[in-house]
């Protein structure tokens, strides 16, 4: 396999061959699967919209579990692969260990996702998102969901391999990165998540062929080892994304490497028994579980995050200060590069995800409010401004770099790349916050039809609830939209973009 | 001074600056308040998610829902689903199946009931409109939830975990009734209460 470096013209980095092929594989195939999952979303949300009601019940709730596979899992992993190549040998200098595993690795995760979205379009997979036992999928979903865990597994692996390599070769001096140890903690936390995966996974698998039974609420239990560990891969990798674009943008310093990596221990350390807060008001298990879990352990994860809400605009700051902006409290924020669509992202993924997704996260994992939140549109509402708010768009911004850097390519539509952030949060903020407020309604999430006109008694909503849909509706057209121009964007410039200047060369 | 993509050198285990250590002084006390706030409401606050919990073979679950009904039906409704008046104080059996919630409750205000919910299966979600108090009703699990109704009123019990394509035509009803206790007023909380429970639990 072709090896050889070139170095950044921007970044004077080392940037291995396989690194760079393999960076460019995994965030093509993430935007493809962010196109699938949407237009899901447009479809489930124009459903959703009473006004319209778009879907049939069977359509809706299959478009929403591929909505939710095709954007939490691939989109999502498939970046953070990509993350993952970047943090480690990129920014290390390094060569990318054992390539041909890793193309293997690839190959295998693609299949596994086409084969969930197979099973899925194809109605065989009914299952939503959680697929909770004994709701039953065809035995290839769940075989699909463990090949595509399973590639994830090893491509972690080898960015730990890579971090040992970089090591031995020495190939940097010092300490690793910020970036590369926040990266490393997302990794770890990969390792624990996907553990969790094939815990559940491969019972449920053999459960779908009849050859052995899974207990309901035990699913439910190790499930959320999963589904809500893999948000908090999400978190390490958007903050560690924080410091990235903090860094390229303007600059950004690291005030005290000690404060900002201890917290991101705090993640490794307490976020996977926060995972019990989606179980709080299950049968299975006792009171004394559900509060050490979810209020000492996830409180320390809470910690971490809001070290970071203050680490990194204050390094921003700083950052800002030393470039010349000293003029008063505030002229290194006004002065602040808000047309380059890297950092509007930045903020509005630090305020979304910090303001809006944290305080109601923190909210919904008290044991009491949990049973007024529990499984309404506030739960949806959250985790739309945690993981698309905060997530999607801190990587929608680091695209803006990754086009020119890795794909050497010039960002096509700039005027249309400089508001895409801007439309893409405010309709996102929006659409949170008004999904939020429905949910404090009593709406039900993950449900076709609210006028109940097929139910068997009658259900009246507050005429408000209309509403608050409308404006939820609204907002998530506009967030569509941003999503929309930046799969425009993307596409164009990698495929039919002008290449910059300087040619690119591989030495040896 | 670096940025966060430079390999720091040397020792960069350095003392905080004193906003940052301010920042996490403040951070870290909030969350002790709030890590003390949960077991506080556990123990002080009137509406828990705790409760009796017992597993259940679902085939027995139906069986003890029938003999509920039986003992205690006053009526249909109109779309057939059986209307259960149980006595004061007894334990009370829901039982969610695809796609309904059956029997339909009539129930006492400002009695304490024992609220048994399992599914026959598969998972179910329920949530009480409109005072909005969501439980999980998972099969093979008897959840036991000690209840109070404060309120007299037409309720409906809304699913709302997904539980198949019929998931949202799933609704149940639960009627409270002004009964016999004169002092009824007094208690003026506009919700169903889920009284804590600290005995009998496992």
């Amino acid at each position: 396999m072709k090896g050889g470096f070139r170095t950044c013209p921007t970044t004077s980095l080392k940037v291995h061959r396989q690194a760079d092929n393999l960076i460019k594989a995994n965030a093509v195939v993430a935007t493809v699967s962010l196109l699938v999952g949407g237009v899901a979303a447009i479809l489930v949300l124009l459903t959703r919209w009473q006004a319209i009601h778009l879907l049939d019940a069977v359509w809706f709730y299959r478009l929403l579990t591929v909505h939710g596979m095709s954007m939490l899992i691939f989109f999502i992993l498939f970046f953070e692969m990509a993350v993952l190549y970047f943090a480690g040998p990129v920014l290390l200098n390094s060569r990318v260990p054992a390539p041909r595993l890793a193309w293997g690795m690839f190959w295998l995760m693609v299949i596994g996702a086409v084969m969930v979205e197979w099973e899925m379009w194809a109605g065989r997979a009914d299952v939503l998102f959680t697929s909770y036992v004994p709701l039953k999928a065809s035995p290839w979903f769940y075989l699909g969901v463990i090949l595509f865990a399973v590639g994830a597994l090893f491509v972690v692996a080898i960015f730990f391999a890579s971090l040992v390599v970089a090591k031995r070769e020495k190939t940097y001096e010092g300490s690793m990165p910020l970036v590369t140890f926040g990266a490393a903690t997302a990794a770890i936390i990969a390792v624990i998540t996907l553990s969790h995966g094939a815990a559940i996974y491969i019972p449920t698998f053999l459960w779908s062929l009849d050859l052995m039974y899974v207990d309901p609420e035990v699913y439910r239990v190790v499930w959320w080892g999963l589904g809500h560990s893999a948000q908090q891969i999400n978190v390490a990798a958007m903050v560690s994304i924080w410091y990235l674009l903090g860094a390229f943008t303007v600059g950004a310093v690291v005030i005290n490497e000690k404060i900002s990596r201890s917290a991101f221990v705090l993640y490794v350390l307490f976020i996977s028994m926060a995972s019990a807060h989606h179980l709080l008001v299950d049968p299975g298990m006792g009171p004394a579980w559900k509060i050490v879990n979810t209020s000492y352990f996830m409180y320390m994860a809470v910690l971490a995050s809001m070290i970071h809400g203050f680490t990194v605009p204050a390094g921003i700051e700083v950052g800002q200060r030393l470039r010349g902006f000293r003029k008063g409290m505030f002229e290194w924020l006004r002065k602040a590069p808000w047309g380059d669509p890297g950092f509007s992202s930045l903020i509005f993924s630090v305020i979304i995800f910090g303001v809006v997704g944290g305080i109601t996260g923190v909210t919904f994992g008290t044991e009491q409010i949990n049973i007024i939140a529990h499984n309404t549109l506030r739960i949806p509402g959250h985790f739309h401004a945690t993981v698309v708010g905060g997530t999607a768009l801190a990587f929608m911004g680091v695209t803006y770099y990754v086009i020119p850097l890795i794909f050497r390519k010039k960002v096509a539509f700039w005027p249309l790349a400089k508001i895409q952030p801007y439309l893409f949060a405010g309709g996102m903020l929006l659409f949170s916050v008004a999904m939020t407020f429905a949910g404090t309604f009593g709406v039900p999430r993950r449900h076709w039809d609210i006028s109940f006109s097929q139910a068997l008694f009658d259900v009246q909503f507050s005429p408000a609830v209309n509403l608050v849909i409308a404006v939820m509706a609204i907002g998530g057209i506009l967030a569509a939209l941003g999503g929309g121009i930046y799969i425009l964007i993307t596409v164009w410039s990698v495929f039919l973009g002008k290449p910059m200047e300087g040619e690119v060369v591989y030495v040896d | 001074m670096h940025t966060g993509v430079e390999p720091p050198r040397g020792v960069w285990w350095k003392p905080a600056h004193g906003a940052e250590k301010v920042w996490v002084g403040l951070a870290f006390g909030w969350c002790l308040v709030l890590f003390a706030m949960m077991p506080l409401w556990h123990w002080k606050g009137g509406q828990n998610p705790s409760g009796i919990r017992h597993t259940v073979d679902p085939e027995a679950y139906r069986a003890r829902t029938q003999e509920f009904i039986a003992d205690y039906k006053i009526g249909e409704e109109e779309n057939g689903i059986p209307i259960v008046k149980p006595p004061p104080g007894s334990d009370i059996y829901l039982l969610g199946q695809m796609w309904l919630w059956t029997p339909s409750l009539r129930l006492e205000k400002d009695v304490e009931y024992v609220l048994h919910l399992s599914s026959v299966d598969v998972n179910h979600g329920f949530s009480l409109y409109p005072v909005n108090i969501n439980f999980m009703v998972v099969p093979g699990y008897d959840y036991g939830l000690r209840v109070k109704p404060t309120e007299a009123g037409d309720f409906r019990i809304i699913c709302n975990e997904f539980c198949g394509v019929g998931h949202h035509m799933m609704v149940g009803r639960v009627v409270v009734e002004d009964g016999a206790s004169a002092d009824g007023g007094t208690d003026d909380g506009s919700e169903v209460r889920v009284a804590a429970t600290r005995e009998g639990e496992r």
